[in-house]
């Protein structure tokens, strides 16, 4: 008997009182589809292949790249220009095998891949989701339209680095 | 089989089951006879893969053992592979691991709060739940990129240091989870519902849990006082101070308040962390293990060959096998690493604490009736990706 009246007067209204102050307080729900979600600065979303400012693509088809991929999602194949600069023939990324681990971000030496914060990308045809040079360089060529129209400066270095000779000894 | 009882299979595909468990139960009218999981259903040949990885490639597969604690499950392998390794951490990753760690356990628990109320009938809380654990994912996200498959540990360290504004961003979570968890509190600890359909559901004694092999809160649950962080401190565990909560019946309900009372623990432990993070390297600067940082590489030619050299080759333990545990927030989990001199493993086995934990479900479900199970379950707390690796 003293369990039940315990339970109607103390127990249930403290446990409702929690449900009722939640319900008159502002909403934490993100409206995704309506509002563009919010990502911090580091989040990996759909890569691309970025360009100096003079147009060039930074990718000298090193291969450190797919060598790093633990899923095996980087396929490409190099070519030489007349001037014997090396430059990526085939570049592609195959986004289904893809699992955004960032480690291609990160072996890449020459700052050419990067993963952006793009994550709507379907599509009802498997084709679609191997992205090559083109499409990812087009990836670049749309957010920098949007990093120059907000004014932001740009995170990665514009010119090539010259290397000290002799190259510093490290430990 | 005997005459009367009937065979009901329940899952793999049941809500209840929290993923793709099956459990077949022998039932005389409503009480269980016998209670059988069945596992398998979400093998995904992780720990086969990993063998034909390099030991940096490896990391990304063992977040997608354990999804509800990623972090834990990095710490784990990294920490195998350092003990192999011998490898100095440096202390201010070690501080960060721990921090990284303890928000993981938080997070892990929010989820099992939430679930296991849900399938109890409290439905309010899966919501407050998931609403701070959304807080939680997203400082995964600010450190990370990623809110669930983090991949952030490394071998000798972290992937790259915490960006500007984390302990702001800590302090948050550290300001509002002790209101947040009193709430949860309010609403089921003294709730009579709960209480009917917790206490005395699902028990075990200390020397059963002892002899089953249970660890974490259901080992903690019926009064044993064992946690690795205080038995066999790794990365740094010894430098704070927290207690190691224990219940007395080792039924649902103290399983229950030893959770509720380890994020209490938890958020304390991140408390002190916080205050003496020290400053200075994120990652050991020993070159044969971790790469340069990325500004030296683009300068220098020698940093950019060892750059090459890591990616590339990685590194190459020694030959031997070593085994390494840690308290990850559903208990024991530990990563037994065979290494024939090469840059892969030879052999990566996990001890995932799910696994073990619930090869006791008969124990916990005999006598008990079919209702009682689905509380049982939920008070074990599984993740079936760990379970079947």
């Amino acid at each position: 008997m003293w369990e039940m009246i315990k339970s109607i007067f103390f127990a249930i209204p403290r446990g409702l009182s929690v449900t009722f102050k939640y319900f008159l307080k502002k909403k934490v729900t993100v409206k995704y589809p309506d509002a563009p979600p919010v990502f911090e600065d580091r989040y990996r979303g759909l890569h691309y292949l970025t360009r100096y400012p003079d147009g060039k693509e930074r990718c000298v088809c090193c291969g450190l790249c797919a060598v790093a991929c633990p899923a095996d999602a980087i396929y490409m194949e190099p070519a030489e220009t007349e001037k014997g600069e090396r430059y990526a023939k085939v570049f592609e990324i195959n986004e289904l095998r893809c699992i955004f681990c960032g480690y291609c971000e990160e072996a890449c030496p020459e700052e050419a891949i990067f993963l952006g914060h793009e994550f709507e990308f379907s599509s009802g045809d498997r084709g679609d989701f191997i992205y090559t040079k083109e499409m990812l360089l087009a990836n670049f060529d749309k957010i920098e339209k949007d990093r120059v129209a907000k004014n932001i400066k740009p995170f990665i270095r514009q010119e090539k680095y010259q290397f000290k000779k002799p190259a510093d000894p490290i430990h | 089989m005997g005459d009367k009882t009937m065979i009901l299979n329940i899952g793999p595909q049941h809500p209840a089951t929290h993923g793709v468990l099956r459990i077949q139960i022998e039932l005389d009218g409503e009480v269980i006879v016998n209670a059988k999981p069945i596992v398998g259903y979400l093998h995904t040949g992780i720990e086969k893969t990993m063998e034909s990885k390099t030991y940096t490639q490896a990391l990304t597969m063992t977040d997608r053992m354990d999804y509800l604690a990623p972090m834990s499950n990095n710490l784990v392998y990294v920490m195998a592979v350092e003990k192999l390794m011998q490898v100095d951490v440096p202390l201010r990753a070690q501080y960060l691991r721990v921090i990284l760690t303890e928000l993981t356990r938080i997070n892990s628990h929010l989820v099992w709060l939430g679930t296991h109320a849900t399938d109890i009938g409290a439905m309010t809380l899966f919501l407050y739940c998931f609403r701070e654990r959304e807080k939680i994912l997203k400082i995964y996200e600010f450190v990370s990129g990623v809110r669930m498959m983090s991949s952030y540990f490394r071998v000798g360290g972290l992937a790259k240091d915490v960006p500007v504004g984390f302990d702001k961003r800590i302090k948050e979570i550290l300001d509002i989870m002790p209101n947040k968890i009193n709430e949860y509190e309010d609403l089921l600890t003294e709730n009579r519902i709960w209480k009917n359909r917790t206490v005395g559901v699902g028990k075990i004694s200390g020397e059963e849990a002892i002899k089953s092999g249970l660890s974490g809160p259901l080992l903690r649950g019926s009064g044993v006082n064992w946690d690795i962080r205080k038995a066999n401190p790794y990365s740094c565990y010894d430098h704070f101070e927290f207690d190691v909560p224990l219940g007395k019946n080792g039924d649902t309900y103290d399983r229950y308040k030893c959770r509720i009372e380890e994020m209490r623990q938890s958020l304390r432990i991140i408390r002190q962390a916080l205050e003496g993070l020290p400053e200075g390297p994120y990652i050991t600067e020993d070159r044969k293990i971790a790469p340069p940082p990325k500004e030296e590489v683009l300068k220098g030619m020698e940093q950019l060959i060892h750059h090459f050299k890591i990616w590339v080759d990685g590194f190459c333990p020694p030959e031997g096998d070593v085994y390494h545990s840690i308290e990850s927030p559903k208990g024991e989990i530990g990563c037994y690493l065979v290494s024939d001199g090469t840059k892969r493993p030879y052999r990566v086995h996990f001890r995932p604490p799910s696994f073990v934990n619930i090869s006791a479900l008969n124990k916990l479900a005999k006598g008990r009736m079919i209702s009682d199970l689905i509380a049982i379950i939920g008070s074990v707390d599984i993740v079936l990706g760990e379970i079947d690796r």
